[in-house]
C-alpha cells in the first residue's frame, strides 16, 4: 500500500455526490437519533427492574434470620422469619431438573453433531428441539400434570416441578452444547481416529473436554432462567411457609412461589410487610442467577483449553 | 463396529428420538385430559365466553374470551417491541462502537434473565401507577375510538390490557434483538462496502444494504416473539385484572385473562379432574397456537440459513 495516491489512482472526476443534500442529512440524522433512542428505551426498563429490586429488596435480607429462617414461626403480616424454606426449594428443584436435563441434552447434542449429521432423523430432531424451546411454561406445566399427576396417581411435589422444568430446559442446554461441540476442529477428531481410539472415546475424552467450557456456561444459563420460573409451580405443587426438605412429598416453597403466594394473600402497601418480602425474595433470586452466572464464568474459565 | 460404539451411538440416538418423542407425547397427554371435560361442557367450546368451572357436574367454559385477550394483548406488545427491537439491533450491529456494541449486547440480554413474576410485580406495583395517567389522558381525549374507550375495568385501573402489553413489549425486546441482530449482522460486507462507495449516507446504506438483506430474518423473528408473548403466564397473571362476569371488548381499558394467565389465576381448581380437563383443554388450544406461531417464525428463519 502506498500512502500517497499515484496519477492514475486519483479520480477521473469528482465523486458523484458531492455534497449531500440537506434533507438526506436530516433523515440520517433522524434515523441516528431513533436508533439511539430505542437501545435506550431497552435499558431503561433494565436499570428500573433492578433498581427497584435491590432498593426494595434491601430491607429484609440483611438479616440473618432471611437466610436461616423459615415465615412458619411467623403471622403472615408478621415482621420476622427469613425466606430459607424458598432457598432450599428453588435450590432442590432447580438441582434436580438439572441431573435430570443434562446428561439428556448432551446425549441429544452429541448425536446431533457426532452421529445424526445431515440425517432426516437429526433434522426432525433439531425442529422439535426448536418447537420445545418455544412451548410456554403452564403447557409443559400442564404436561407433567396430566402424566404424573392424574395418570400416575402421584402427589403434587416440588419433584413434579422438576420434571416441568426438565422441558424447559433441555431445549437451551442442547442447542448451547451444540453450537459448542460443532465449534470442535475436525482435525481434532481425525487425530484421534488416526491413533486408533474409538469414535465414542474421542467424544468423551477429545471433543467433550475441548468444548466443555462453553457448555458449563450454556448449562448455567439455562439453570438460571428455569429457576426463576413460576409458572409450573402453581399448578404442581402447593406454597408452604414451612421448611421441607422432601422433595417428593408436601408443600415445598421456592422463591417464585413465596413472591407469588405473599402478593396473593398480603398488602401489597410499600413498607408493608408482604411489599418488603416479595422484593427481599425477587433479591434473593436475583442474587442467586448473578452468582450461579458468575459461578459459570469461573469454572468454565478453569476449564477453558490452555491457549499455547 | 466396536460395542462401546454401538452402545455410545445408541444411547445418543435414543435421546434424539425422546426428545422429538416429547412434543407427541405432550398433545397426547393434554387431548387424553381433556376429552372427558369437553364432553362434559354444556357451552360451545369455541364460542362461549363464559368460564365456569367450579362445579365438576355443570362445566361451563368457552375459550373464545381467552383467545381474543391473548391475541390482543400479544398483538399490542409486538406493535410496541417490533420497532423499537429493530432500532436496537440497527444500533448494535450499524452505530454502537465496535468495541462497546457486545458489552452493549449484552446489556439487553440481560433483560431476558430477568424472571417473569419480577416484571410482573414490577409491572403492576411500580410501572402501572406512572402508565395509568397515559391511559386515562387517552381515554379522556381519545375515547370516542374504540381502543381507547372505557373498558370492562375503571378506566384508570392500573391492571388493564394496556399496561399488560407494555410491560409485555418490554420482556419480548431482547429475544426478537437478539435474533434481528444475528441476521443484520450477516450482512455482506460487498454490498456495504458498495452502498458506501456511491456515496450513500449510512441511513441510506441500511435502508437499501442492511433491511432488504434482513427482513425476512427480522419478521421470523417476530414471530418467535409473538409465540413468546402467546404463552408468557406470571407475568400476565400479575397485572391483568379479571373483571367478574363482564367479557372483553376491544378496549385497552379491558382487564381479563389469557389462557395462560387463566390457568395459572386458578390453579386451585385442579383439585378434580374435570375441573383440571377444563383447564388443559385450554392448554391444548395455547399449545398449537404458540405450535403454528412458532413453526411459522422457525421456517421463515430457516429458508434465511438455507440461501
Amino acid at each position: 500500500m502506498t500512502t500517497t495516491l499515484s496519477e492514475t489512482e486519483r479520480l477521473a472526476s469528482p465523486p458523484a455526490f458531492q455534497q449531500v443534500s440537506a434533507g438526506r442529512k436530516a433523515k440520517n440524522a433522524l434515523a441516528t437519533v431513533l436508533v439511539w433512542l430505542s437501545f435506550l428505551i431497552a435499558v431503561a426498563p433494565l436499570v428500573w427492574v433492578l433498581y427497584t429490586v435491590i432498593a426494595n429488596g434491601v430491607k429484609r435480607i440483611p438479616y440473618t434470620n432471611w437466610w436461616s429462617q423459615d415465615f412458619g414461626s411467623v403471622l403472615s403480616d408478621e415482621v420476622g422469619g427469613g425466606a430459607l424454606h424458598a432457598i432450599i426449594g428453588t435450590l432442590q428443584q432447580g438441582l434436580m431438573c438439572a441431573i435430570i436435563s443434562v446428561p439428556l441434552g448432551l446425549l441429544v447434542a452429541i448425536y446431533l453433531v457426532e452421529y445424526g449429521r445431515g440425517t432426516r432423523l437429526a433434522r426432525i430432531t433439531t425442529f422439535m428441539v426448536d418447537i420445545l424451546s418455544g412451548v410456554p411454561s403452564i403447557v409443559a406445566a400442564l404436561f407433567i400434570y396430566a402424566l404424573w399427576i392424574t395418570t400416575l396417581g402421584l402427589p403434587r411435589s416440588g419433584f413434579a416441578v422438576s420434571l416441568a422444568l426438565v422441558l424447559l430446559m433441555i431445549p437451551v442446554v442442547v442447542r448451547s452444547a451444540e453450537e459448542m461441540l460443532r465449534i470442535v476442529p475436525d482435525d481434532l477428531r481425525e487425530a484421534s481416529y488416526a491413533l486408533g481410539v474409538p469414535k465414542w472415546k474421542t467424544i468423551m475424552k477429545i471433543v467433550l473436554p475441548t468444548a466443555l467450557s462453553g457448555i458449563i456456561s450454556g448449562i448455567m444459563m439455562a439453570l438460571a432462567r428455569v429457576m426463576g420460573e413460576t409458572a409450573p409451580l402453581l399448578v404442581l405443587v402447593g406454597y408452604s411457609a414451612y421448611l421441607n426438605w422432601d422433595l417428593f412429598s408436601n408443600n415445598q416453597a421456592s422463591l417464585p412461589l413465596l413472591m407469588n403466594n405473599e402478593r396473593a394473600t398480603n398488602s401489597m402497601e410499600p413498607g408493608s410487610v408482604g411489599f418488603d418480602r416479595i422484593w427481599g425474595a425477587a433479591l434473593t433470586l436475583v442474587l442467586i442467577i448473578a452468582l450461579i452466572n458468575l459461578i459459570a464464568t469461573v469454572v468454565s474459565r478453569m476449564v477453558a483449553p490452555k491457549k499455547k | 463396529m466396536r460395542p462401546g460404539d454401538r452402545i455410545f451411538k445408541n444411547l445418543t440416538t435414543g435421546a434424539g428420538v425422546f426428545v422429538v418423542a416429547l412434543i407427541g407425547l405432550i398433545g397426547i397427554f393434554l387431548i387424553v385430559q381433556a376429552i372427558p371435560a369437553l364432553k362434559a361442557n354444556e357451552l360451545n367450546f369455541l364460542t362461549a365466553r363464559i368460564w365456569q368451572t367450579g362445579d365438576p357436574n355443570h362445566l361451563r367454559f368457552g375459550i373464545l374470551d381467552l383467545l381474543l385477550v391473548t391475541i390482543y394483548t400479544s398483538l399490542l406488545a409486538l406493535l410496541i417491541a417490533m420497532p423499537i427491537s429493530l432500532g436496537i439491533a440497527l444500533f448494535l450491529t450499524q452505530y454502537a462502537p465496535r468495541r462497546l456494541a457486545r458489552p452493549f449486547a449484552y446489556v439487553v440480554d440481560l433483560l431476558a434473565a430477568v424472571p417473569s413474576i419480577i416484571f410482573g410485580l414490577w409491572g403492576i406495583l411500580v410501572f402501572a401507577p406512572k402508565l395509568a395517567p397515559i391511559a386515562e389522558w387517552l381515554n379522556k381525549n381519545l375515547g370516542f375510538i374504540p381502543i381507547f374507550g372505557t373498558g370492562n375495568v375503571y378506566p384508570n385501573f392500573q391492571g388493564t390490557i394496556f399496561t399488560a402489553g407494555v410491560v409485555l413489549a418490554v420482556m419480548l425486546l431482547p429475544i426478537i434483538t437478539s435474533l434481528s441482530r444475528e441476521v443484520f449482522e450477516r450482512t455482506p460486507t460487498a454490498q456495504i462496502e458498495g452502498a458506501l462507495a456511491l456515496g450513500a449516507t449510512r441511513w441510506e446504506v441500511i435502508r437499501t444494504t442492511v433491511l432488504p438483506f434482513g427482513k425476512s430474518g427480522y419478521i421470523g423473528a417476530s414471530m418467535l416473539g409473538l409465540g413468546r408473548a402467546l404463552g408468557e403466564t406470571i407475568a400476565l397473571t400479575v397485572i391483568l385484572y379479571i373483571p367478574a362476569g363482564k367479557t372483553f371488548g376491544w378496549s385497552l381499558n379491558d382487564g381479563g385473562a389469557t389462557f395462560a394467565s387463566q390457568i395459572a389465576a386458578n390453579y386451585a381448581e385442579f383439585n378434580n379432574p374435570k375441573s383440571a380437563g377444563a383447564y388443559i383443554a385450554s392448554g391444548l388450544v395455547l399449545f398449537v397456537l404458540t405450535f403454528a406461531v412458532n413453526l411459522a417464525g422457525r421456517s421463515i428463519i430457516g429458508e434465511r440459513k438455507a440461501d
